[in-house]
């Protein structure tokens, strides 16, 4: 099929609109469609080639993400967001971890913070005990070595080091 | 395991005890919530579940692991009656979510009923601990011990990001709840009190009345608990309270010291018509009665009326109340007995100590 605006280039894009039951066929070449800046002849609202491609581009993910963000249960106790926001309370502790993106912004506006910091429990939170104890360390290595106390710090590195093995080697 | 009849006595063992600030403070309290892992929590629990989760709970106390705590009592919600549960909430051992909403719940009660341990409330475990006047920092530690020993035996919920995780995430984080009831006569008659409490909310506290969330300041009794439970910890959450606290405490003896000096013959006139009326009537509503006997607790306080123990005013606040005006009364009191069995307690409780 030849393009309708040159007749000579074969036609690439395929139109079909429908208005009040009438049906209008378009077949043009893509350098045509350029050359119209991109409006596609015969469409009256201007609709260009850039936005319909686009907007069927983003229709798809968005649309999809959309409802499943909406739907999408929580693999441990099958809640979802919406569930989450009529209740107020989650399922499960997995809740957490599914719903972790919408959670911070939700956490921020209830308690102006998304992070402990306070107790940890003994068998639950070994890795986290270590993890305040190397940060800990670290800012008091970066203190000596503000001081020059550089023998100190290399000590407090070692510790450090030993610490990070730890952690690591689970 | 012992037994014990909870409700024989409105007054629980341990408000029996002295207390710092008790003309201000009645009781501090802390509660800590807490989940297993390995269950969905108790709104999304199955049965087996949520029975499950109660007998790891229960085990651990069965274990013996908790015997460092003194006697303890367990009861299963599903075998107490209607009103033997209305009762615990009187006496604030229990929430009114674990009395009506629970299932598989339990609870294990210290013999001085300071220790309430809450087992498939809205989360799978809530330890309370109760201590008479301002003393929220020995609170911290004692639940905090409670809540090691429980860690031992069972698998906590436990986020290296968002801490212990909760149903409901305006609990997670550190999981606690720390409050004081005051009563605060002296604020409310000077016109203060409005002014104070919407400060107090703008600093992360919340102020609730008697019977905690959605109850009514009664008898100028107020309940204030820190709302953050993130991002700060649980010495900083109760560093903060105690603060505050100590402010308002402060502010209501500096109150009560003006009222004294400025309208000694007003403010005793309140008082001892709230006595007289308290000691001779036949009906009482529970709010004039609530109101009354905030008067008559001033009154104590300030030294107008000797002849009043202080603790007789403690064990009205929850004897006055209609589950245990039932209990004492016979069952299912209507609405004018009731208020006639009210009045009959209060008289026969300020007779037997004047």
């Amino acid at each position: 099929m030849q393009c309708q605006e040159c007749g000579k280039r074969p036609a690439t894009l395929h139109f079909t609109k429908i208005v009040n039951g009438e049906k209008a066929e378009l077949h043009i070449c893509e350098s045509c469609a350029r050359e119209k800046g991109e409006l596609i002849p015969g469409t009256p609202s201007g609709f260009s080639i850039h936005n319909l491609l686009s907007g069927l581009m983003d229709f798809e993910p968005s649309g999809a993400a959309g409802t499943k963000a909406q739907t999408h249960r929580c693999e441990m106790c099958g809640m979802t967001y919406s569930q989450f926001s009529k209740l107020g309370r989650f399922g499960c502790s997995h809740c957490y971890k599914h719903f972790a993106e919408r959670l911070d912004p939700l956490l921020k506006r209830v308690h102006g913070n998304t992070v402990h910091v306070g107790k940890v429990p003994k068998r639950a939170g070994g890795r986290v005990k270590t993890k305040r104890e190397i940060d800990r360390l670290k800012r008091e290595m970066q203190g000596r070595i503000e001081r020059e106390d550089f023998e100190t710090a290399a000590q407090l590195r070692d510790r450090i080091r030993d610490l990070e093995k730890e952690i690591s080697n689970g | 395991m012992t037994k014990r009849n909870f409700s024989e006595q409105a007054l629980s063992p341990w408000m029996r005890s002295e207390g710092p600030d008790r003309d201000v403070v009645l009781s501090s309290r802390i509660r800590i919530a807490r989940n297993l892992r390995s269950y969905p929590f108790p709104m999304l629990a199955t049965p087996t579940q949520s029975h499950e989760a109660m007998e790891q709970l229960l085990g651990v106390a069965e274990s013996g692991r908790l015997n460092g705590l003194g006697p303890l009592e367990e009861l299963r919600l599903s075998e107490l009656t209607e009103l033997a549960k209305l009762v615990l909430v009187e006496k604030h051992l229990i929430s009114p979510a674990l009395a009506n909403d629970s299932r598989n719940g339990a609870l294990i009660l210290g013999q001085n009923e300071d220790i309430s341990i809450m087992i498939n409330e809205e989360d799978h475990l809530r330890i309370q601990c109760l201590r008479p006047g301002f003393q929220l920092r020995e609170l911290w530690d004692w639940a905090s011990k409670i809540d090691d020993i429980f860690e031992e035996g069972v698998d906590y919920a436990f986020d290296e990001k968002y801490g212990f995780l909760t149903s409901c995430p305006t609990n997670v984080g550190t999981g606690i709840r720390a409050s004081v009831m005051m009563h605060l006569p002296a604020l409310v008659l000077t016109g203060q009190i409005s002014r104070i409490l919407s400060a107090v909310t703008q600093v992360g506290l919340a102020v609730r009345g008697l019977y905690g969330e959605g109850s009514e300041a009664t008898g100028n009794l107020f309940q204030v608990s820190n709302q953050i439970t993130l991002g700060q910890s649980e010495t900083e959450i109760i560093d903060n309270l105690h603060a505050v606290a100590r402010q308002m405490i402060e502010h209501e003896k500096a109150a009560r010291a003006k009222l004294m000096a400025e309208s000694r013959p007003r403010i005793e006139d309140r008082v001892k018509r709230s006595f007289g009326i308290l000691s001779h009537a036949v009906i009482i509503d529970s709010k004039e009665a609530s109101q009354r006997l905030s008067d008559v607790r001033l009154g104590v306080h300030l030294g107008l009326l000797p002849t009043v123990d202080p603790e007789t005013l403690n064990e009205l606040l929850v004897s006055t109340q209609p589950g245990f005006l039932q209990m004492t009364y016979g069952e299912s009191l209507e609405p004018e007995r009731r208020d006639m069995a009210r009045a009959e307690m209060i008289r026969s409780r300020l007779e037997t100590r004047a």
